[in-house]
């Protein structure tokens, strides 16, 4: 067998695996389409129909009309943008001084934010909501919105990687020409790191679109309740609208799965580990 | 003593010249980190040290509570659902860690070769982690149903009577291990990432000296992977002792399997 045949194998090998995998990973979002397609008599029938027979395309709009969803869909956008922004304002900055600015207790306080990231939010989300609570802000989307300007642990840590992959001469270069340390950062760093910044907003973005628990705890008026709450209105004591559901969950999957489809190259250029060893 | 007297003058001739700059940067330092140090002090530190001083009182979200020292904990350790759960998350972290990294890496090397199509599969691969948790949930409560769930449908169609998963004592734990190995999308991006940094020129030098693709992946790519797999495998770490909404949602916090209540549940509760 000459390289080339072997090569083909290989290829062909990889690609059947692949499939293989990938049906496992795709089967449930198959079905959740599926099932936003079905009359409700359908869906819990037994062998499964694949293919829903008629389509039911009523389903989404009957979604649409069951709970307010472009005031949720408005709300969802709000609180997502406003919060991705916010990360990708304030952790490159944080980021960057942690990677290449010298200071004291910078170390100290790089460990204190590695351990942060270990606390799982349950602990501290009863005195959070406690403050939140006090100043007022429970019953407004402020609470899952402006944490994220203030950094977020997770991001700042893979921003920090990525910069200090980042040459120093270039930062050395601009120091001789009398720049401040705020114009390199601006105009040198910054544009470099793109691509991380592209994951840390692309991770934000995911995380606050389908998160569940924030909008639970601090979002009590149901004029500003999210996508994520919509879905479990569905939910009664009549029983669950499952259609109607997962027509609304279908709606709220496939912007970011376009959005991760075209951006995943320049994403995963984006997150680099150069620096732990 | 000479030494120690041209020591001591060096130093004075140093210090001037690096004293200053160094204090201009510190300051650029923390303004540039302030932001996070401000966020570090008030969204974590607080609340974390509100809750250090909640767990020695009897507070309660309506009532004040007054101090009462470690009671609180003596009472957890005689509890025996702590202790369960504790042993829980253990048995969760013990089988969920390990195999995440394995199916993570294999993963993330299939999806490192390059083939047609690769955009599509990293998308595919995603998939159940860009999904709604409460439709995921929804979706493996259905899925794993004894009685029509289609993971029962499928070994009752190669003859295998399944067994009631998520009610039973023994194979509620294996499912949520199942279902979480299941949105491993995050991790396998990051092997993604690890992969891309490893320099393609090791390959091709392996190539020369004929190595099979198993002497590549043992002594090539594993190695310069460790670093992304020790990071994967702390935060794993991490998230397994977090878990919390997926069993959360599916067992309504007392719910069926009472024996996966992880850890968690229990501190909220």
């Amino acid at each position: 067998m000459n390289a080339k045949v072997r090569k083909k194998v290989n290829v062909t090998f990889t690609h059947i695996i692949l499939i293989i995998v990938s049906l496992l990973f795709i089967l449930p979002f198959i079905w959740m389409v599926s099932t936003s397609l079905k009359p409700i008599t359908q869906v819990f029938t037994f062998p499964i129909e694949w293919i829903p027979d008629p389509f039911q395309w009523m389903n989404y709009l009957d979604a649409i009309e069951y709970i307010p969803f472009f005031t949720y869909l408005k709300n969802t956008v709000l609180i997502t943008v406003l919060s991705t922004l916010g990360v990708i304002i304030s952790c490159p900055l944080v980021a960057y001084s942690f990677a290449k600015l010298e200071w004291r207790g910078k170390n100290v306080l790089f460990v204190i934010t590695i351990a942060v990231m270990m606390i799982p939010s349950q602990v501290t989300m009863i005195p959070l909501f406690l403050l939140f609570n006090k100043i007022g802000w429970v019953g407004t989307p402020l609470p899952l919105i402006v944490p994220a300007f203030f950094g977020v642990p997770f991001s700042i840590f893979l921003l920090r990687q990525f910069f200090m992959g980042l040459p120093d001469a270039l930062r050395d270069a601009a120091k001789i020409d009398g720049a401040s340390e705020f114009r390199i950062y601006w105009q040198i760093m910054l544009p470099l790191a793109k691509p991380a910044i592209l994951a840390v907003g692309l991770f934000q973005f995911m995380g606050s679109w389908t998160d569940f628990m924030g909008p639970l705890l601090y979002l009590t008026d149901e004029a500003q309740y999210t996508l994520s709450l919509g879905l479990q209105q569905f939910q009664s004591q009549m029983g669950t609208e499952w259609g109607l559901m997962m027509a609304v969950a279908t709606m709220m999957t496939i912007p970011i799965i376009i959005l991760f489809f075209f951006l995943q190259k320049t994403f995963i250029k984006g997150i680099t580990f150069s620096g732990i060893k | 003593m000479a030494q120690v007297t041209t020591s001591t003058h060096k130093k004075t001739l140093i210090q001037p010249t690096l004293r200053k700059p160094l204090r201009k940067s510190s300051l650029n330092g923390w303004l540039f980190a302030s932001p996070w140090i401000i966020g570090l002090l008030l969204f974590y530190a607080y609340p974390l040290i509100s809750s250090m001083y909640y767990s020695l009182t009897t507070y309660s979200i309506l009532d004040a509570g007054e101090f009462v020292g470690f009671k609180n904990y003596t009472e957890l350790f005689h509890d025996e659902l702590f202790w369960k759960s504790i042993s829980n998350t253990i048995y969760f972290a013990v089988f969920f860690v390990p195999l995440s990294i394995l199916f993570g890496v294999s993963l993330a090397m299939m999806l490192n070769m390059k083939v047609k199509g690769l955009a599509i599969y990293r998308t595919i691969f995603f998939l159940p982690t860009l999904v709604p948790q409460v439709a995921l949930a929804v979706l493996w409560m259905w899925l794993l149903n004894p009685g029509f769930g289609l993971v029962n449908g499928m070994l009752d169609s190669v003859g295998i009577q399944g067994p009631n998963w998520l009610g039973s004592m023994n194979w509620s734990k294996p499912s949520l291990i199942l279902m979480s190995l299941w949105t491993i999308g995050q991790p396998v991006i990051i092997y993604l990432a690890g992969l891309g940094d490893i320099s393609e020129e090791y390959y091709e030098a392996a190539e020369v000296d004929g190595a099979s693709w198993f002497q590549k992946t043992r002594h090539i790519t594993l190695p310069l992977l460790t670093p992304v797999i020790f990071y994967n495998l702390v935060m794993g770490l991490i998230g397994a002792f977090q878990q919390f909404t997926l069993p959360y949602t599916m067992t309504q916090g007392q719910g069926t399997p009472a024996n996966s209540l992880t850890f968690l549940c229990h501190a909220y509760v």
